[in-house]
């Protein structure tokens, strides 16, 4: 029988706390969640139980990172509202932001992809089967490059929550996927945008294992109402800083 | 200054976003130099992970860390990935797990450095892991050198046969299965 949400509930609060707790004792913020985060129960057997083994080598090869470039994609790739012939149902939002690194310093002509469920909370992938429309208008992917000032932007519509099967009545909050590459690849970054005010930020598994509450307002959006276009989509600006040490160089022109 | 972004999982339907044509292709078309790096990613039952998505960066033959753009080359026509060119060494591979939890990587092995680094990411996995998989024993290397021989043995592909190397994942130990070495960067 699945579990129910009080049971998924008292354990985030239980976690939640603990943190707190340690943090007050003068122990170390953490801006990641743990691998082990019970409350996610997929988690459980796909963490690693012994500690990371920490790599001071200044030549190390994860110094240096993957690059891409004007043929990895195209001009619409970063609006997925024009990817069929129709216009996909929902609401129309822009999302735009910065990508820096940890010193501030933009992350230049670096691929932003994203991914996202469509207005009615489904995913065009085969094992999405709960029901809920697919939208022949919207497939949900996206892809950009960085420019100098490290900003991206697309156009899309905005997800609808979705059931999963964590536990019984089980659902996410409404996010879009982003994936995000640094000058290193001690950088990479896969994350999740939320929106802001959602009500079931509370109650998702995947949300509170980021046991911080303000590295977790970190990964909201915020609506901005200038970013709104009038008569045509709505705003919302999110800026991403990548973790991980980066070499001391940059390549310029890059 | 700005605080890092905290990871979420990549969850279960990555599958029409981030695998692309070719991305498990790195060596170009027909270098007779090509070896197959291959394996598995099982969870701590020991049981294959379908739903893992294996990224890999690498220095080309030469040594160079500098990489190339086109890994996803795209069609401007249709704004279909139509894969590498064959010409240049990208340095960059994606490869998801497939049904039965094995993946398949064709590159060139790396010059200076004798690894290639790995990073996994998979449904239940909130916070992507780095890994190495060496293609020979190196001596002088720094973390092989610092680790006991039941843990640095988890780094070493092994070679199966001519131009094959076997690389499996172990995201979590268990009685049987020793854990692969996963590491963080200072």
């Amino acid at each position: 029988m699945a579990e129910t949400q009080e049971t998924i509930s008292a354990e985030i609060a239980e976690l939640r706390d603990a943190y707190a707790k340690a943090v007050a004792d003068g122990g170390p913020r953490s801006d990641h969640p743990a691998r082990d985060y019970r409350p996610y129960r997929s988690s459980v057997l796909r963490h690693p139980k012994r500690p990371l083994v920490t790599v001071r080598d200044p030549e190390a090869v994860e110094l240096s990172g993957p690059v891409f470039g004007v043929t990895d994609v195209t001009d619409l790739d970063s609006d997925l509202t024009r990817q069929h012939s129709g216009e996909p149902q929902g609401e129309r939002i822009t999302v735009t932001g910065r990508v820096l690194d940890r010193a501030g310093r933009p992350v230049r002509g670096q691929l932003v992809e994203i991914w996202q469920a469509n207005a009615a909370g489904r995913y065009a992938h085969q094992r999405d089967q709960h029901p809920a429309p697919l939208d022949p208008n919207f497939t949900g992917v996206g892809r950009c490059l960085t420019d100098d000032e490290g900003r991206y932007a697309f156009t899309t519509i905005k997800p609808g929550p979705y059931p999963w099967r964590n536990h019984d009545n089980a659902w996410r909050p409404a996010h879009i996927h982003f994936s995000l590459f640094g000058t290193a690849f001690t950088q990479r970054l896969i994350t999740q945008m939320y929106f802001p005010g959602d009500p079931l930020f509370r109650y998702d598994p995947i949300m509170q294992s980021v046991t911080d509450d303000a590295a977790r307002q970190r990964m909201v959006a915020e609506y901005v109402h200038d970013l709104s276009v009038p008569e045509w989509s709505m705003g919302y600006r999110w800026d991403i800083v990548l973790d991980g040490p980066a070499a001391t160089w940059i390549e310029e022109g890059r | 200054m700005g605080l890092p972004t905290p990871s979420q999982t990549v969850g279960p339907f990555y599958g029409y976003a981030l695998p692309f044509t070719g991305g498990g292709q790195i060596a170009p078309t027909g270098d007779p130099a090509a070896v197959t790096l291959h394996g598995y990613v099982l969870d701590g039952a020991g049981e294959p992970i379908p739903d893992a998505i294996l990224e890999f960066w690498q220095a080309a033959p030469d040594g160079s860390r500098a990489g190339a753009p086109g890994s996803l080359r795209r069609d401007p026509v249709t704004g279909t990935v139509i894969g590498r060119h064959g010409l240049d060494f990208t340095g960059f591979g994606r490869v998801p797990t497939d049904a039965d939890g094995h993946y398949a990587l064709r590159t060139l092995p790396p010059g200076g450095a004798p690894y290639i680094s790995v990073c996994v990411f998979a449904r239940g996995l909130l916070h992507h892991l780095y890994t190495r998989a060496y293609l020979a024993d190196a001596p002088g290397d720094p973390l092989l050198t610092s680790l006991e021989p039941e843990r640095r043995a988890t780094l070493l592909a092994t070679p199966e046969r001519d131009g094959v190397y076997r690389f499996d994942i172990y995201l979590q130990g268990n009685e049987t299965n020793e854990e692969t070495v996963f590491l963080a960067f200072a």
